[in-house]
């Protein structure tokens, strides 16, 4: 039967069993008369040493540690949305109604409701031969995904039976599979995938379509591609959470996955709230329809936070697989380093970096390498996009986990604690962000949005830039000793600012815009800056030019113009043609 | 009656090790008899077969390896708990210490607590007015919410601490019951002394529960100190169904004596010493914290940290902010213009604050003019500077208007006196006053009906 340990020695999380049990790496284990869960993290011929998901206080010597023979993974099938769980795939609403307001040790629940029947259309024949990734079976989710069951990916073969569309659990056999060896296997709606190997996939493309979110400084600024990675570095107070929040609420990813690892219980509790009410503008069905929450919070154990992030990116890939688009919202990676941390400082390993664990930087490649634009072992196309918050030590972005996560991540979105202290929001600072995705996402711009797209948008930030040049003179001398063209970009580039790049996540129409108006509004700015020009250029002083309330106006078009509304843009222009007739008419 | 070991093997600064040890477990508390008489409490922080590694609460003096006989009590460190806790005062291990004999109850709390599940969770939205206009305008705090007061050395913390719960447990005279519960970790008697006294005044003090780790106990007890706290408010909230406002201070102290244990332990140090779990324990104190859904009552935490060198980025404020929802930033510079509460609004900030005003909570207008007051202060900060260059005389006429903006928003808007108790409206309406002083263009953050509606340029108030 099961091989069994006897406990040793125990310090925190970390469990220390005697003599070789036999075990396996990352096998998931059974500790203590209390059944919690844990994982086998070293083996030596001496020892075999456990990382243990729950509190082990009352743990004691000589108790008994049971091997699973499976290594830790999580269950993938329908009801996996609209769910909130902790780090290993525990729904807490199960253990909320198993012992109440405190999560207790040892709970055992089950990872998906085992109960409860979906309306299963199956979509194979008896002799069809099947891959790894054939979709089998069909179910409504939600009311907005349908969920695709799958033959496990490392199975194949020829379906001998199947059942009748109905209603079925995850856990009743949906078809018979026989293998080429002749060995026969029930296939079911859920399937069980070890959280630390990536789920396989025929081949990587390219980024080729950006992930649309809504936040202008973002879509139009630097963009994230479908099945690309960012970073969110900042200092606390600075917006990260808010910023993932945004992301995840508006963009047009057809699944969510949520991790909240190590941060605050009221803020995933927010989550759930708020997702649970507000609908989302593509489908009209609820945000938490297409959403998963996981929850490690900063108090619940260290281990099961380490392990909420390979949690969420597997749940993320099996939803790739059916041809999804997911976009992973990780929040903080930096608190997964520090649960890396902490364990690795209690396996007395050799710190390096600021007592991080020298693998420091693999794990993290690793993770990020998850994501992707890809084509399924099904050939349908899905996507994981990963975006991941770093909360760096005193807002300090040379500390080792923002700078090896720079590393592995193509977009980065720097936070700025200036523009957050001025309650600039979205305070993503536009000179340290950046995105390599640009290049890769131009053509879809052109054909998209506007050929004009990506021109704007580099002239845009070549007036923020020039702007940060000419501040360091007016933090010298003051603006007014400027020539009036210098003044004039520094007037745009604050146009820039606060019309354009800060937008307001608690307004109904600021809080989520559309491509067309983000260029709209980009346009609307840069004709504003020409014929500006113009009028500075024939000598027009630039008091002249601010006694008109046009640039207010412009400043404002994100509140003013309806997102329903864009032919209101016109007026805009006119009123810009029109300034300039007046400004000429009166100082002639 | 358990067994008694005689003798230990090591003692090495608060740890002991004692060898031989059977069926004991994880967070056991065990009890020490030094020289036959002398009573010490302790608690088993390792465990590896027979050998135990023990953290004395009281301090390892007078014990040697001989003299000290050691009894398992067979639980993890527990506190009784009844309603009668209101109005007593407790040692940092939660020891009655008012001379009033012990709390008779069959309730008895593990003081490690359990998370929270969040789906239990309720989220925070209940405003609490301070009658501070800096709090309650711009960092508003909410019932529920954990937000740490960022202080250093010489600063009013305490007195701004104090003025919070006069203020907010007077203020709304509702029948709903409130309580306090004030755990000091390290700090001077004065410090302990000036809260008692307070609390008195204010006549609170018998729904008050104290918890006193003064700067002479005993370092290893500081570690417990918050925990016996934070079970009797969760005791007192979400069984007495009271709304709790826990008072801890310093944290500082509390961090400093995780660093010594973990130092003499041999633990491989992060940040600064720290040990890494500095994250960890410190969540295991702030989230604490909050509202369960269904169940009547609240635990608000005001944590009170010094920031050593009155660094924000020390590992304690920096890791306590990644925790806490929000924090006040207490400032020396302010403090020496006599301004009180000295707090640099620009580093403060309240997470939950967004949701828990604005219409049907505060005013419709809240938000906007918070976040007109925090930019336009923030540009008062760009004018200064350039002052400081190229004199006040040659700055730009909107420039000058900053500066006396800011001057007026320091001692008008964040200064108060220590009694005073401004309502929300009045917070409100002085925002919109000083707003007042710049050009209606320059006001970028408020909503074009919010301007229109409240706005009043100076000028045309004084006709």
């Amino acid at each position: 039967m099961a091989k069994t340990g006897v406990i040793y020695g125990i310090n925190g999380p970390v469990i220390y069993l005697k003599g070789n049990t036999g075990f396996e790496m990352s096998e998931m284990v059974y500790v203590g008369k209390d059944k919690l869960v844990g994982e086998v993290i070293r083996l030596n011929k001496d020892t075999t040493t456990i990382q243990c998901f729950e509190e082990t206080t009352g743990l004691a010597p000589g108790e008994i540690v049971e091997a699973t023979g499976d290594a830790v993974s999580v269950v993938l099938g329908p009801g996996i949305l609209h769910n909130i769980f902790d780090g290993i795939e525990r729904p807490l609403s199960e253990i909320a109604a198993k012992s109440g307001k405190y999560i207790t040790r040892g709970v055992s629940v089950d990872s998906l409701d085992t109960h409860k029947k979906w309306k299963t259309h199956v979509t194979v024949k008896p002799g069809q031969q099947v891959t790894g990734g054939t979709i089998i079976a069909e179910v409504p989710e939600t009311s907005a995904i349908t969920h695709r069951s799958m033959v496990p990916p490392n199975l194949s073969g020829e379906i001998v039976s199947v059942v009748a569309d109905g209603e079925y659990t995850i856990t009743e056999p949906i078809a018979v599979l026989r293998q080429a060896d002749g060995t026969e296997t029930e296939l079911k709606l859920a399937q069980k995938w070890p959280i630390r190997i990536p789920r396989p996939a025929e081949k990587r493309f390219p980024a080729s379509a950006p992930l649309v979110t809504g936040q202008r400084i973002l879509d139009t600024l630097f963009p994230i591609a479908k099945g690309g990675t960012a970073a969110i570095p900042g200092g606390f107070g600075t917006g990260k959470t808010m910023t993932q929040h945004q992301i995840a609420k508006w963009a047009d990813a057809d699944i969510i996955i949520y991790i909240g690892c190590g941060e605050r219980g009221n803020e995933m509790t927010q989550v759930l709230e708020e997702f649970g009410q507000l609908k989302d503008p593509r489908t009209g069905s609820l945000l938490m329809e297409r959403t998963a929450l996981i929850a490690n919070t900063s108090n619940m154990p260290v281990a099961a936070r380490e392990a909420s992030i390979y949690t969420g990116v597997t749940l993320a890939e099996y939803y790739r697989d059916m041809g999804y688009d997911v976009a992973i919202m990780a929040d903080s990676t930096s608190r997964w380093a520090e649960a890396l941390r902490e364990l690795s400082g209690r396996l007395e390993e050799m710190p390096a970096e600021e007592g991080f664990p020298a693998y420091l930087a693999s794990r993290l490649s690793a993770f990020y390498e998850r994501a992707g634009h890809m084509q399924n072992l099904n050939g349908t196309e899905g996507s994981v996009s990963i975006i991941g918050a770093v909360s760096p030590q005193g807002g300090d972005f040379s500390e080792p986990v923002t700078q090896n996560t720079k590393r592995f991540v193509r977009c980065f979105w720097g936070l700025d604690k200036g523009l957050a202290y001025a309650r600039h929001y979205p305070a993503i600072h536009w000179l340290t962000s950046y995105s390599e995705y640009l290049g890769d996402l131009a053509p879809w711009y052109k054909n998209n949005v506007s050929p004009k797209f990506v021109d704007d948008r580099n002239q845009l930030v070549a007036i923020l830039n020039t702007e940060s040049s000419l501040m360091e003179i007016v933090k010298l001398i003051g603006s007014d000793v400027l020539p009036d063209d210098q003044k004039l970009v520094l007037q745009i580039a604050k146009v820039i600012r606060v019309g354009f790049l800060q937008q307001n996540a608690f307004h109904p129409e600021d809080t989520c815009v559309p491509m067309k108006k983000q260029f709209l509004m980009m346009e609307t700015i840069l004709h504003l800056y020409r014929k500006s020009r113009e009028l500075v250029a024939m000598g027009q002083p630039m008091s002249v030019l601010l006694e008109d309330p046009i640039f207010d106006k412009v400043t404002s078009i994100k509140y003013d113009v309806p997102n329903d509304h864009l032919e209101m843009f016109d007026d805009y222009n006119k009123a810009i043609d029109k300034f300039y007739d007046d400004v000429l008419a009166r100082n002639a | 009656m358990s067994i008694e070991y005689l003798g230990l093997s090591e003692i090495n600064g608060p740890l002991v090790v004692l060898e031989g040890v059977r069926n004991a477990f994880s967070e056991e508390i065990v009890e020490f008899t030094v020289n036959g008489s002398e009573k010490k409490l302790g608690r088993i922080i390792a465990l590896y077969e027979d050998k135990a590694i023990i953290q004395v609460f009281e301090g390892t003096d007078n014990m040697s390896l001989v003299n000290t006989h050691t009894q398992l009590t067979g639980h993890p460190m527990e506190v009784a708990l009844s309603p009668d806790i209101l109005g007593r005062t407790f040692n940092g291990i939660g020891q009655p210490i008012d001379g009033l004999g012990n709390i008779p109850s069959d309730i008895r709390r593990n003081i490690n607590g359990l998370p929270l599940n969040p789906v239990a969770r309720e989220y925070p939205r209940n405003f609490i007015q301070t009658g501070i206009s800096a709090i309650d305008g711009l960092t508003t705090l909410i019932r529920g919410q954990k937000l740490p007061i960022f202080s250093g050395d010489g600063l009013p913390h305490n007195q701004l601490a104090a003025q919070i719960v006069r203020q907010a447990s007077l203020g709304d005279g509702s029948n709903e019951k409130f309580a306090i519960v004030f755990a000091a970790m390290g700090v001077k008697y004065d410090v302990a002394e000036y809260f008692r006294r307070t609390f008195e005044e204010s006549g609170a003090s018998d729904h008050v529960v104290m918890f006193l780790n003064l700067a002479n106990d005993p370092v290893v007890e500081r570690l417990i100190t918050p925990k016996v706290a934070l079970t009797a408010a969760e005791y007192l909230a979400f069984e007495c169904h009271m709304h709790i406002l826990v008072i801890m201070t310093d944290i500082t102290s509390f961090a400093e004596a995780m660093r010594e244990v973990s130092s003499s332990k041999g633990e491989i140090p992060s940040r600064k010493g720290y040990p890494g779990y500095l994250y960890s324990e410190l969540a295991t104190l702030y989230e604490r914290a909050g509202i369960v859904q269904g169940v009547e009552g609240s635990v608000t935490q005001i944590p009170i940290l010094t920031m050593p060198n009155d660094d924000i980025t020390h590992p304690i404020p920096d890791l306590t902010g990644y925790i806490t929802e929000g924090q006040i930033v207490l400032d020396r510079s302010l403090n020496g213009q006599a301004i009180y509460p000295p707090i640099n609004v620009l580093p403060s900030l309240s997470r939950l604050m967004k949701d828990g005003i604005g219409e049907g909570y505060t005013r419709e207008d809240h938000q906007d003019v918070a976040n007109q007051l925090f930019s336009c202060y923030a540009k008062v900060g760009d004018a200064r500077a350039l002052a400081s260059v190229i004199g006040e005389d040659e700055l730009s006429p909107i420039d000058k208007k900053y500066l006396k903006f800011g001057e007026r928003f320091e001692h008008e808007f964040v200064g108060q006196g220590q009694s005073e108790n401004r309502t929300i409206q009045q917070t409100l309406n002085l925002g919109w006053e000083l707003l007042g002083m710049l050009p209606k263009e320059e006001l970028d953050r408020v909503d074009t009906k919010i301007l229109d509606k409240y706005y009043q340029p100076a000028e045309e108030k004084k006709e």
